[in-house]
């Protein structure tokens, strides 16, 4: 058994740099300024092939502030965008804390990428549409999501809104908009479209957006979500989130040659990339495209570029792919100090105010962990009922869900 | 009361629905313009505009996903998939979202989406335009799986299945689109003077989960659905055996009431389909009735089905059951 050849010409790429390797990433090329700004409501997909190519940025490596991307907002909106980066931080280091020490089955964390759900939310309308992936949780803080109620949706306790249903970090939020979250990776791109196609029957200003990983969108959902916001117009914002990995899947798995963003242009959409640990660039471009899509223009595809500093979950382990340090050679730094220091540089803030904010959001999150806990951790519980099991599978439990759930309780 | 073949019934149902419900929007492969491959879409973008009843590209996944988004966000979408031999690539849509979003999501979010899509054999499709796929459907809790067989019951399930605020997967026996389907390829009657085309033009429902008894009798009782609930009838008058014919209607909620009290009278219990053996949704009834009436058996449960093959072509009379398989199964359940 066995062909007989000499050897293999299949072509398999690599990640750029292994553990035991050196990682040096060349710095970008674009600066902030580089890039023009076409008017949101009127120019063609073609009109931003610049930005597919390129890279919007607004602020640069000292912390400054320029060009036509800049959002010019005011520093308490800014301060605001921190703190909520900085209170996802430390309720993400708090949950692994407690995924360590058994107090939850398991958890993923935003670390590297806090500014994308956070940035691009706040740049959005209250009544629009979330579609996240398990990464973009911040997304909650800003839509005002109690803390305690999270925490004891990834313990999984009596008082988890999804009752035990589904793993931590799989959040649902109706009152925010905040689409449950589902593991399949990239199925939520795909019905991203539907839904905002629902808004537009409605004759409504809402706009959607969601978000997909540079891994998942080999999956057909990314292909359907382009071509059906194109061929109908849908007013849906759509992030492609480049954070380099797919757990161990480097990006030069997801695409061959080429960058991402560029992939809208032919499907005819309006393209960007940007800086995804800049917050600004990140907000300037979410309101520029929800402003399109606003004005009846569609959708806009989006290349978040960023790195994912941390694991991909709890269960992973990227020091056996990657080198350890990867991170912090990522030219585009942490996006949480980079909007720090901008703050700093303008006059708004300063390294107390820093300080205090950090141990104000370190309170609030001890606060809420107390209190979730309260209703149940994962060793001991209470857990859910069991009659959740049965309920919610159908609108009305049928015949034979009530049978199974009788026999249960016989058991 | 008019006569209407399947397709002017399920048109009807479509049209109605259009008519009582703003949020109910229609699209598919050549659905639109054309009106469908079946025509069962026919007219229905002329009389409701493009905005409700639209083609779409050639992309399942994409249909399927769009159609969920849109009920979570307040539509009830009723889309086509042409074929079911073509709802694979829309399978993780349908089992891993639509029927799981109300529970993942404790109740937040649900998705009333129908699925509609044409079924089974008898047409020459061959592999792909034949298959009764109905167990890889049943399978997944969240969904309710519904397959019609006349005129009458096609108008009353599909109103029903846009009404339900779960996912409904609705299958329609193409093969008795235009007529029923007694197995003789031959002679294919149509639906003229049958009494289940006596369809009401006004809207009516017939409960999801609820069974027909096709014809009534006390010495066997005959499970079927789909296409299969006509051959069993010629079955049954060949075999000379007085039987209850059962047209299950719906699958997933199934009729158990309507199953126990028959094969209680009866002690004898036949099941017939289409699709495959192995998993087919026989397995699931016949396990059901030997838990709920093995004390009332007098004789095996009986299951007549397509082979465990790909469904064939030329050959597709050998592989579909037919009323000579179906009869001897009948009187292998009445020797003592």
């Amino acid at each position: 058994m066995g062909s007989d050849m000499k050897e293999s010409k299949i072509e398999v790429p690599d990640a750029p740099f292994r553990p035991g390797e050196v990682s040096s990433f060349e710095s970008w090329t674009w600066e902030p300024g580089d890039l023009s700004k076409p008017e949101a409501t009127t120019c063609t997909y073609d009109e931003t092939a610049h930005l597919a190519n390129g890279l919007v940025r607004v602020l640069d490596d000292k912390g400054e502030a320029s060009g036509e991307w800049d959002p010019d907002l005011d520093p308490e909106v800014l301060r605001l965008g921190l703190e909520h980066m900085v209170r996802l931080r430390i309720f993400d280091d708090r949950m692994m804390k407690m995924q360590r020490t058994g107090l939850l089955s398991f958890y993923m964390r935003s670390l590297g990428e806090e500014a994308v759900a956070i940035a691009q939310t706040m740049a959005l309308n209250q009544d629009d549409w979330i579609f996240p992936t398990y990464r973009q949780p911040g997304a909650q803080f800003v839509r005002g999501r109690d803390m305690v109620s999270m925490i004891c949706h990834c313990i999984g306790n009596e008082e988890d809104n999804i009752k035990g249903r589904q793993m931590p970090v799989h959040y649902s939020y109706r009152d925010g908009r905040f689409i449950s979250i589902s593991s399949p990776v990239g199925t939520q791109f795909s019905q991203a479209v539907g839904v905002a196609l629902a808004s537009k029957h409605k004759g409504l200003d809402e706009v959607t957006i969601t978000w997909i990983g540079d891994g998942a969108s080999a999956e057909g959902d990314y292909h359907y979500a382009l071509n059906f916001a194109s061929v109908y117009n849908a007013p849906v914002i759509l992030n492609l989130v480049n954070n380099q990995w797919a757990i161990s899947t480097h990006a030069n798995f997801a695409t061959g040659k080429g960058n991402f963003a560029t992939r809208g242009l032919p499907y005819g959409l309006a393209s960007i990339r940007v800086d995804g640990n800049d917050f600004l660039a990140l907000y300037s471009v979410t309101k520029w495209a929800r402003e399109r899509a606003s004005a009846g223009l569609g959708a806009t595809h989006i290349e978040v570029l960023t790195y994912r500093a941390g694991a991909h979950s709890s269960s992973d382990d990227p020091s056996r792919y990657r080198p350890g340090d990867e991170h912090t050679k990522w030219p585009g730094g942490d996006p949480v100090l980079r909007l720090k220091d901008h703050l700093i540089k303008i006059g708004e803030w300063s390294d107390k105010r820093q300080d205090d904010l950090e141990s104000r959001m370190d309170s609030e999150v001890v606060d809420a962990y107390k209190e979730a806990v309260k209703y149940g951790d994962l060793a001991n519980g209470p857990y859910p009922s069991s009659d959740t099991i049965f309920t919610e599978v159908y609108e009305e439990i049928p015949w034979h869900l009530k049978e199974q759930h009788d026999q249960m309780m016989e058991e | 009361m008019p006569n209407m073949n399947m397709i002017q019934a399920l048109n009807s149902a479509l049209d109605i629905m259009l008519d009582r419900d703003r949020d109910v929007i229609i699209f598919g492969e050549d659905v639109g313009y054309f009106g469908g491959v079946f025509r069962t879409t026919d007219g229905l973008q002329e009389r409701h505009g493009d905005h409700r009843v639209f083609d779409t590209p050639l992309s399942e996944g994409g249909i399927a996903a769009t159609a969920f988004g849109m009920g979570l966000n307040g539509l009830r979408p009723v889309v086509e998939i042409q074929f079911a031999d073509y709802i694979f690539p829309a399978y993780d849509q349908i089992v891993n979202e639509m029927a799981k979003i109300r529970h993942r999501s404790g109740g937040e979010f649900w998705s009333p989406v129908t699925l509609r899509t044409p079924a089974g054999g008898g047409i020459r499709g061959g592999h792909h335009h034949s298959q009764s796929p109905e167990s890889q459907f049943t399978h997944t809790p969240g969904l309710k799986v519904v397959y019609c067989s006349t005129p009458y019951n096609a108008k009353g399930l599909l109103i029903s299945s846009i009404e339900c605020n779960d996912p409904v997967i609705f299958f329609e026996p193409k093969r008795c689109y235009r007529g029923p389907f007694y197995g003789d390829p031959h002679k294919v009657p149509t639906w003229a003077d049958h009494p289940e085309a006596e369809v009401p033009e006004e809207h009516y429902s017939i409960q999801l989960g609820k069974a027909r008894l096709a014809t009534e009798g006390d010495s066997c009782t005959v499970i079927a659905w789909g296409a299969m609930v006509h051959v069993c009838e010629k079955a049954i008058e060949e075999s000379g055996v007085s039987c209850d014919l059962i047209d299950l209607q719906s699958l997933v909620p199934w009729d158990k009431d309507a199953i126990t009290k028959s094969v209680e009278k009866t002690g004898r219990c036949v099941i017939v389909h289409e699709a495959p053996k192995t998993s087919g949704f026989g397995a699931e009834m016949a396990a059901s009735v030997q838990e709920r009436c093995f004390y009332m058996l007098e004789s095996p449960i009986e299951r007549v089905t397509g082979w465990d093959t790909p469904f064939p072509h030329t050959t597709e009379w050998d592989y579909m059951p037919g009323p000579t398989r179906i009869a001897a199964a009948i009187h292998r359940t009445q020797e003592d």
